[in-house]
């Protein structure tokens, strides 16, 4: 009797394995857990927040509506295209109802949402891709969304402003998709000669197609903290080099060390900073002297 | 037969036997020549059932044939006086692209293309025709240099892609393609892009933003390789060949597509089959190309290129808008 006290207690013949629910046992909706930090946190602070981990600062991902809505003035936007969707240029089985799924799922008919808006007063027309919408891949009716979005920002001479979120192309519409990497350069080629400016802000995650297209075609190239941003994937790298690559590799700061980005910039101080650029984008600044 | 491809092995076979029984009724006294008659005759029509029903996935094959011309060997036989300017003025010369000034039928033009390596150690040089940024980089900067002195500029495509390295990513891989696109978007000068390999994805597509584009027959211009395509879309990367067939990535489709201009022949079998007689078809092609654009005006030469690339996609609209608002 005595010697039990002493010695340890049986452990557990079996091991308990967390469900897949049970992982992230807050109720949705109510307690939001950062994937950062892991610290529990109330969605609607974190919200509040513009997403960004009261904790850790870790940006969560935004769609397309949250994007709008923190980032536009109240009330400005006036949506372009929303009723383009995408055909199956190439037959391929099950792309309609991947699409349809998707749209049911986001409530958005694509992966890109343009429009007309302001950014505390100054006018211009923005294009947000949408990652939950086919994670954010391009096929012919974003690059044409894209491409009719800077067609109206030169029309209207105001600046373009993209926030892209993508994987880059979309497979199903094979090289169809591969070619509205030109078209849109090709647009924006002829905008940026007409002197439209041009401010490309990436988030996470900008790869492939898309970051060799217009996401790197900004007169200002930005980009949020910690976004995946590269050309090739991570893991095709590793195989063809045969060697590990850094922690830190392919994100915005490893981008903004080596050159490629003109600064990183806080969701938080985003709306700021862009307003900022604009107003010393007017045709007629309020001079002091 | 060295290099010779799965789908066109019966042909080579019954041209051996054909040699093979021609040999033996020299030596031997027996004529057979009557069966080596009718051997011909199904040889003929063995090999036009094959070469004119060449399958997706062969074709992928004919592209990617080790001893297929690449693009200086067809500066060889369509150019004269080729001047090779090397280096991107930056970084380094990356010779997985090769550019310069030539004559063609006497017009001075600049041409830049993809350069793979005939053997290991070329291809090692090359590093398998897979460009870094500073490729990208000079490829621009002969393409401005074409711009200053209103020379048409000629671009042969035949890549695998851009290479996904640590090194490419650092000096920005996609910076450099994305420029490409949008600087060659404005050149005022005839740009003619001709696919004559593999045309992989955005590390083709930088050398493509041109005014016409074509493709040799048994060439393929795809988003993505059928391999990686199918280990995306059904994690396999042995369902290559399915890919190639749903993909549509070859000539015809591309024609189909509305994104090539022209097709241009192969001899049988295969552009490696007889380089001269290859060139020759794609000088043709090419002559008649820069005579009809150099009946624009540099204004026009843009639009054009503007109204090529604007009119590729296929999309709808749909009535009951479910817009963010």
């Amino acid at each position: 009797m005595l010697k039990e006290i002493f010695t340890k207690p049986k452990k557990k013949k079996y091991a308990t394995i967390p469900s897949e629910s049970a992982k992230q046992d807050v109720p949705e909706g109510i307690m939001t857990k950062c994937p950062n930090c892991k610290k529990i946190m109330y969605t609607k602070e974190l919200l509040k927040n513009l997403k960004v981990c009261l904790n850790c600062q870790y940006h969560h991902s935004m769609d397309s509506k949250e994007r709008i809505e923190s980032f536009l003035d109240p009330n400005s936007f006036e949506e372009l295209n929303a009723g383009m969707i995408s055909e199956n240029p190439l037959n391929f089985p099950g792309y309609l109802e991947k699409l349809e799924k998707d749209q049911k799922k986001t409530g958005i008919n694509e992966a890109v949402v343009t429009g007309i808006g302001s950014i505390e007063g100054h006018q211009a027309v923005i294009a947000v891709m949408d990652s939950t919408f086919r994670m954010g891949s391009m096929g012919s009716v974003v690059g044409e969304k894209i491409t009719l979005a800077i067609e109206k920002a030169d029309e209207l001479s105001v600046p373009f402003i993209i926030f892209t979120a993508s994987g880059g192309a979309r497979m199903q519409e094979g090289v169809l998709s591969l070619m509205q990497m030109a078209k849109t350069s090709v647009a924006l080629k002829k905008f940026s000669d007409n002197g439209g400016l041009i401010i490309s802000i990436m988030t996470h995650p900008t790869t492939g197609g898309v970051s060799a297209s217009f996401a790197s075609l900004g007169d200002y190239n930005l980009a949020e903290p910690g976004a995946l941003i590269g050309f090739a994937g991570r893991r095709i790298i590793e195989q063809t080099i045969r060697e590990e690559l850094p922690e830190d590799f392919q994100t915005a700061e490893f981008l903004l060390k080596h050159g490629q980005l003109d600064a990183v910039i806080p969701r938080l101080e985003l709306k700021e900073k862009i307003a900022s650029i604009l107003s010393m984008h007017q045709q007629e600044g309020d001079l002091e002297w | 037969m060295v290099g010779e491809l799965e789908f066109e092995r019966p042909v080579t076979e019954l041209r051996k036997k054909i040699a093979e029984l021609k040999e033996f009724t020299k030596n031997a006294d027996v004529d057979l020549s009557d069966e080596i008659g009718k051997l011909e005759n199904r040889l003929e029509k063995l090999e036009k059932e094959i070469y004119e029903n060449i399958k997706p996935w062969d074709r992928v094959q004919i592209a990617r044939h080790p001893a297929r011309p690449t693009t200086l060997d067809y500066i060889s036989y369509l150019f004269t006086d080729f001047f090779e300017c090397h280096g991107d003025r930056t970084f380094a010369d990356d010779e997985a692209i090769v550019g310069g000034i030539a004559k063609f039928k006497g017009l001075p033009v600049t041409i830049i293309g993809h350069q793979r390596g005939k053997d290991t150690k070329e291809n090692i040089r090359r590093n398998f025709g897979m460009p870094h940024p500073e490729g990208y980089r000079k490829a621009l900067r002969l393409m401005n240099q074409a711009e200053k002195f209103k020379r048409p500029i000629i671009c042969f495509i035949d890549t695998k892609g851009a290479y996904p390295g640590k090194a490419a990513e650092e000096r920005g891989q996609s910076e450099a393609i994305a420029r490409n696109l949008f600087e060659m978007a404005s050149l005022h000068v005839p740009v003619i892009c001709i696919v004559i390999g593999e045309g992989g994805s955005g590390g083709a597509l930088a050398l493509g933003v041109g005014n016409h584009i074509h493709m040799l027959e048994n060439s393929t211009y795809s988003v993505i390789s059928p391999e990686g395509a199918a280990a995306i879309l059904w994690k396999d990367a042995t369902q290559a060949k399915r890919a190639a067939e749903s993909m549509r990535i070859t000539a015809p489709d591309l024609k189909e597509l509305g994104i090539v201009d022209q097709i241009i022949p192969e001899v049988k079998g295969g552009a490696h089959k007889d380089v001269q007689k290859q060139a020759e078809e794609i000088g043709k092609v090419l002559l008649t190309s820069l005579k009809e654009l150099r009946t624009l005006t540099e204004d026009q030469l843009v639009s054009h290129r503007y109204n090529k690339f604007k009119s590729i996609g296929q999309y709808s609209f749909i009535k009951d808008v479910i817009g963010v608002n």
